[in-house]
């Protein structure tokens, strides 16, 4: 029996190594006080998704999908972006990509706690909101692309989705539609090896998601999703490809998800703990902190001062959100339309004062009587 | 006053728009070289350029999405489904997406797109050509749903639902793209959603249709006038918003009501007209609601789609059952 061609992968870039060692020649881009930044952004994410496990198990928050081991992939793209001028199009794991842009952590807790204020995002934040609709956002990042484009403007769009995401066909239309227009866009495939529990391999037979980008007549990268300076580095190159006006790249970061999929998943039922203990020894924290160490960037107690600064501020955005007004029925009404159809605005009034009797105001008497 | 056809109408509204408004951006399958699979864009390309009538993949759910996206960029965009019975592979993103971007957002992201659509049968196409379905639409919130019937309608209509700064379904009857014919100022204008116009009074029955029908409509009255029967016709022009003043308007003074659609029977858009009429006029009622619509049956193939479209003599039959009652 011969095997099927394939396409060779290549070798995932790799410039920050798990032990926390440049590979060699690389010196990184990242570098200053926007890595600290980038460090910080790392730091909080693992402190949101902490307090967020735990608001949720106390019943004080929704559902909530955690980013814990893919830190390195969405701030390492998200810190290639000019937040004046580009967007980020989030799926739904990429929270700190969408801080930067100038989403509020408040407004992110508002929307766990099922709050319709949560995706209310701010006027010159350049992010749209979370997309549930696995996919779905990816045609958008193309057509406001496209649009930034069209109206003369240097705008990128950064758009993130996953492995399980990449089988829509909503993926495959605006990948393509993307190396048609060369629309200013990066596509930031975080392969982080789950789909809930469907493993990458019943996902695709392809041996790599980064290789679909020649199919598209596109630039396409794979990277060490776990190294925060590997993923800078593709997204900037990226980045300043899209604003020259060379079209689209598909970046596969390949990461892995070191949570469950969401506060309501079992990931025990389905991962091996000998997978999951290998994978953690690649977290995408610690090589960041064991290179910040020995540069002499930071040291423990510096760390934990941070830490307790990134709690203090979680703790102040989630009572913010906590002391949010409790939606009245209006806003089961407000902002479905512009201009709302008559009938709309008569359940509005129906909603707020219920008719008492099931005939409409004004009708006429029985028809025994009229006649 | 010259008279247009309904696709020299669209196509005078589509002109009119992006000679406007340089925000407007017209995309979709065939619609810049080609003008359009009915012309309905013919020549704009040449006026305006490739960059604001756009050849698309083939590919609705793109079209529509990337819309979404122009939109979010400050963008009008007009994309066009080559038939409605294809939108099914838009219908995620119309549905998930662009009836619901500025619910979801609380009106930080509008969606100003008019996505145009042909739609309706008896023109010997090929499987999903033909398919009428609207009331799937009109069971997504957020949107609205506009069906003009007359040419004038089409290009006012038209105008109004690009200004409009919520999505409109704008459904195009490709029976009536050259048959229906009638006086369309030159000069631009627009003809609001959700009024209902009476195209024809009557003191027994009035049947309430849209977009195609009324022609059925206005002939089936003709006929019904022939028994000795006085029938009115009510356009709906537009679903969503709909015209329930005008549809009591309509049935109250007479009591009796036939509602006619190409839509399959069940859960279309005449069960919620049927509905809404028992709401507003129980009591003016003489005589149950006559519906005339397609079966509960896929649309199909042409040998036999004369039989699957709703008739004159079938909108006749029910006002004689109404009228017998």
């Amino acid at each position: 029996m011969s095997a099927a061609p394939t396409i060779d992968p290549a070798e995932p870039l790799r410039i920050l190594a798990p032990d926390g060692t440049l590979v060699g020649g690389h010196a990184p881009a990242l570098e200053g006080e926007a890595l600290l930044d980038a460090w910080r952004a790392m730091l909080r994410s693992r402190v949101n998704d902490e307090r967020c496990f735990s608001l949720q198990r106390q019943g004080r928050m929704g559902t909530f999908s955690p980013v814990n081991g893919e830190e390195a992939a969405v701030v390492g793209s998200a810190w290639a972006l000019d937040p004046a001028r580009d967007w980020v199009v989030p799926q739904y794991r990429e929270l700190p990509a969408m801080l930067r842009q100038g989403y509020r952590l408040a407004q992110a807790l508002q929307y766990y706690r099922g709050h319709p204020a949560g995706s209310q995002i701010d006027p010159g934040a350049h992010v749209l909101p979370f997309q549930i609709s696995l996919a779905a956002q990816i045609p958008h990042a193309v057509g406001l692309a496209w649009g930034l484009r069209h109206q003369g403007l240097d705008g990128v769009v950064m758009t993130y989705f996953g492995d399980g995401a990449s089988s829509e066909g909503d993926a495959h239309e605006a990948l393509n539609l993307a190396g048609v227009r060369r629309a200013p866009v990066v596509f930031v495939l975080k392969n982080n090896g789950w789909a809930i529990s469907t493993p990458v391999r019943k996902q695709t037979a392809a041996a790599s998601f980064a290789a679909r980008a020649a199919g598209y007549g596109i630039a396409g990268e794979l990277v060490d999703g776990n190294d925060l300076f590997a993923v800078h580095d593709a997204c900037s190159r990226a980045v300043a490809r899209a604003r020259a006006g060379d079209g689209p790249t598909l970046i596969e970061a390949r990461t892995y998800r070191m949570g469950p999929h969401n506060t309501s998943d079992d990931p025990t039922r389905y991962v091996d703990p000998v997978e999951l203990e290998e994978r953690r020894a690649l977290d995408p924290v610690v090589r960041v902190r064991r290179y910040l160490q020995s540069e002499g960037l930071i040291d423990e107690e510096s760390e934990q001062r941070l830490v307790a600064e990134l709690r203090a501020q979680f703790d102040a955005a989630f009572a913010e959100a906590e002391a949010s007004e409790q939606p009245a029925v209006d806003a089961l009404f407000d902002h479905v339309y512009a201009e709302p159809p008559a009938r709309l605005e008569r359940q509005r009034a129906d909603a707020a004062a219920p008719p008492a009797r099931a005939a409409p105001p004004g009708a006429a008497a029985p028809r025994e009587e009229r006649r | 006053m010259p008279e247009l056809t309904m696709v020299e109408a669209i196509r005078s509204a589509l002109g009119s728009a992006l000679a406007a408004d340089e925000r407007v951006i017209v995309l979709g399958q065939d619609v810049g070289v080609n003008g359009g699979v009915f012309r309905a864009t013919e020549g704009l390309q040449e006026r305006f350029g490739a960059d604001r009538v756009v050849d698309m993949p083939l590919a609705e759910a793109v079209i529509v999405g990337s819309a979404v996206g122009l939109a979010c960029s400050g963008l009008v965009p007009i994309p066009e489904l080559q038939f409605l019975g294809f939108g099914s592979q838009a219908f995620h993103q119309i549905e998930g997406q662009v009836a619901r971007y500025r619910f979801r957002s609380q009106g930080a992201y509008g969606m100003p797109m008019v996505i145009r659509a042909p739609f309706g049968g008896n023109v010997r196409t090929p499987e999903l050509h033909s398919d009428s379905h609207e009331a799937k639409y009109v069971n997504t919130p957020g949107l609205k749903v506009a069906m003009p019937a007359t040419a004038y309608d089409a290009k006012g209509m038209l105008a109004e639902a690009i200004r409009d700064p919520d999505p409109v379904l704008f459904c195009e009857p490709l029976r009536g793209y050259r048959l229906i014919k009638d006086e369309v100022p030159e000069e631009d204008y627009t003809v609001p959603l959700g009024r209902a116009r009476v195209v024809r009074e009557g003191s027994d029955l009035v049947i309430v249709a849209y977009s195609a029908a009324v022609v059925i409509a206005e002939r089936a009255a003709q006929a019904a006038a022939e028994h000795g029967y006085s029938v009115g016709v009510l356009d709906l022009r537009s679903l969503v918003p709909l015209d329930v003043d005008a549809l009591r308007e309509a049935v109250a003074p007479c009591g009796r009501a036939v509602v006619l659609h190409e839509g399959s029977l069940t859960a279309g858009f005449g069960a919620e007209l049927v509905a809404t009429i028992q709401e507003e006029a129980f009591w003016s009622l003489h005589a149950p609601i006559g519906r005339v619509a397609a079966p509960d049956a896929p649309y199909p193939p042409g040998t036999v789609e004369d039989l699957y479209v709703p008739t004159v003599e079938r909108v006749v039959a029910a006002i004689r059952a109404a009228m017998e009652a």
